[in-house]
């Protein structure tokens, strides 16, 4: 990366970095949710005979905990602030630098997401990993690929929420679309449940035909290792394909934005 | 030149809705054929009542808004077409939107800048230390920019706009929500860097005072047309507004007294002072001839107010 670049990633970092009571409070709410969300899932697990469509006690343990670390390093409820700058017309500053700002974008909430990794990622699962025993990934491999998925469903939960920050360009109003999207991300995404006790076509539609499982459970599957080797390569593979897939579209969702801006003004 | 505009028009299409389904499209143009030649380090007031074009003119300058018709270029660049070449070689400060980042102490905006903008670390320094003394941002520089006031982030914006070292300069009514000392801080800097003479800096104000302590040069916009372009000077000339010369007397005013080259405006305090308007004769001559006629006591010239002009020369235009 060139040093521009690198320098806005640092710059993420210490924006969010300098919201303290915040990074706090949110780890808290996260643990407190792991704690609920574990217990139901065990007890599940324990009526229907020590596993949920297939995983284990540690698994399912690792699934809720890693799940609440994971979600606050994507963010994927938050929105990018690009809606709020299209609407009041601050977005006008972004494009007056020698710099796309889609990158700038993309560079700045790669350095939240490093932020959020060393705090409200390594918070929840810490103490999940104290109260319940964590599952340990036996394969070295998973070391190597789990950071990889993650970093993946953070690019893909940034170019979906840059997406619909791009849609303000049209609509102004962004507030319907980003409900939407909370919903499905979660829903869709696997952060609720694990969508594998989904009906198998309703599941494969989703893996194939949307970015949402690539937030949250592709990630989640590798770091328990579900389905071996070949399926965390598959996994990691899809997530590769829709962060190209969603990037590209960004860049010719934001040409177009720009087209009109430049035409209409703002 | 460094800026030419020629013919430079903006037209906007307005849907109005008409009835329960029909919407109706006007076209209207926000600047309507502006001519505009600005050489380098030059430094210009393009000023206008809301609604003239002025940001429109702005926006089309620095390649965020293409035009309509006519032809621009800024740097020898056409702007939107190399915005991003553009962008390194002119610096934008906007008085109510800000470039700066929110959460990060002002100076950590200032090196990412740098990084952006792959500006030199020995020239970033030198520039940044420039503007430190000059506009005194050492008590803030390490705050974060959501807790500076006003003043302060101005001071910041402007430091920021200049860091890569451009060629032109656009403010957009920089002094906006200012309060006396900042806005001194700010004209001041200004001031500054016009006697150095290598930036070119084009200004859009609603404070009169900005364009007369900074502007040789006034461009005047209305309607999206320009309806003035020259020195203040020139534009008092034009609008024939006068100087006044104001007299206290020892005596009263003698009734029905005329003076060459001045008509008598005034007479108050039982005849012991008098306003006399300067038809374009200088005022030494006029002076010399009132003290003759009457014994004075003390006397002032009065400059034309700009604000009057520019008052009568928006409502002319409408």
């Amino acid at each position: 990366m060139a040093h521009a670049q690198v320098a806005l990633v640092a710059a993420g970092f210490r924006r969010y970095s300098t919201y303290r009571q915040a990074t706090v409070a949110g780890a808290f709410t996260n643990t407190v949710f792991g704690f609920l969300r574990c217990y139901i899932l065990l007890s599940v697990a324990a009526t229907a005979g020590g596993s949920v469509a297939g995983y284990d006690g540690p698994q399912l343990v690792s699934y809720v905990w890693i799940g609440q670390g994971v979600l606050a390093v994507v963010n994927a409820w938050v929105m990018l602030d690009l809606a709020e700058r299209v609407r009041t017309g601050d977005v006008v500053a972004d494009l007056l630098r020698p710099i796309d700002p889609l990158w700038t974008y993309l560079c700045t909430d790669l350095g939240r997401s490093g932020f959020a990794m060393l705090t409200r990622f390594v918070g929840p699962v810490l103490v999940g990993a104290l109260a319940f025993g964590l599952y340990v990934p036996a394969n070295p491999l998973t070391y190597l690929l789990a950071p990889l998925s993650i970093l993946f469903a953070v690019v893909v939960g940034f170019a979906c929420r840059y997406l619909i920050g791009l849609s303000a360009f049209w609509t102004l109003d962004i507030r319907g679309t980003s409900m939407l999207w909370v919903f499905l991300s979660g829903f869709a995404g696997g952060l609720y449940f694990p969508l594998a006790i989904l009906p198998e076509w309703l599941k494969t539609t989703l893996w194939v035909a949307t970015p949402f499982p690539a937030l949250m459970q592709a990630p989640l599957d590798v770091l328990v290792e579900r389905g071996g080797v070949p399926n965390m390569l598959l996994v990691c593979a899809s997530q590769a394909t829709w962060c190209a897939v969603t990037l590209f579209a960004c860049k010719r969702v934001q040409a177009r934005a720009m087209r009109k801006l430049v035409l209409q003004g703002g | 030149m460094i800026i030419s505009a020629r013919g430079l028009r903006k037209d906007f299409t307005v849907h109005r809705k008409v009835g329960r389904f029909r919407r109706e499209r006007t076209v209207v143009s926000a600047v309507d054929g502006v001519d505009l030649t600005v050489e380098r380090g030059e430094m210009v007031g393009y000023i206008g009542p809301n609604g003239a074009g002025k940001s429109t003119t702005l926006k089309m300058l620095t390649g965020v808004l293409s035009p309509s018709g006519g032809e621009v270029q800024v740097c020898g660049l056409e702007p939107v077409a190399k915005r991003t070449t553009l962008a390194k070689r002119i610096g934008v400060v906007f008085g109510q939107r800000s470039q700066l980042w929110w959460d990060l102490p002002l100076g950590e905006s200032f090196s990412l800048l740098r990084h952006i903008y792959r500006v030199p670390e020995t020239d970033h320094t030198a520039r940044l230390k420039q503007c430190t003394e000059l506009l005194a941002l050492d008590e803030f520089i390490h705050t974060p920019v959501r807790q500076l006031s006003l003043g302060q982030r101005m001071r910041g914006e402007l430091t920021a706009a200049l860091l890569h070292g451009p060629e032109v300069l656009f403010l957009d009514e920089p002094t906006i929500g200012l309060d006396v000392l900042s806005k001194q801080a700010v004209r001041t800097f200004l001031s500054e860097l016009d006697t150095r003479g290598d930036t070119t800096v084009v200004l859009t104000t609603h404070d009169l005072a900005d364009i007369e302590k900074l502007c040789r040069r006034l461009v005047v916009i209305d309607h999206g047309k320009v309806v003035h372009d020259g020195t203040v000077d020139e534009l008092h000339s034009r609008y024939r507004s006068r100087r006044t010369i104001v007299a206290d007397l020892e005596l009263p005013w003698p009734d029905g007294l005329t003076l060459p080259g001045a008509v008598v405006t005034a007479v108050e305090a039982e005849g012991r002072r008098v306003t006399l308007t300067l038809d374009g004769t200088a005022a030494g001559e006029v002076v010399a001839a009132l003290a003759k006629a009457v014994p004075l006591r003390d006397l002032s010239v009065q400059e034309p107010d700009i604000e009057d002009v520019i008052a009568r020369l928006y409502r002319d235009d409408n």
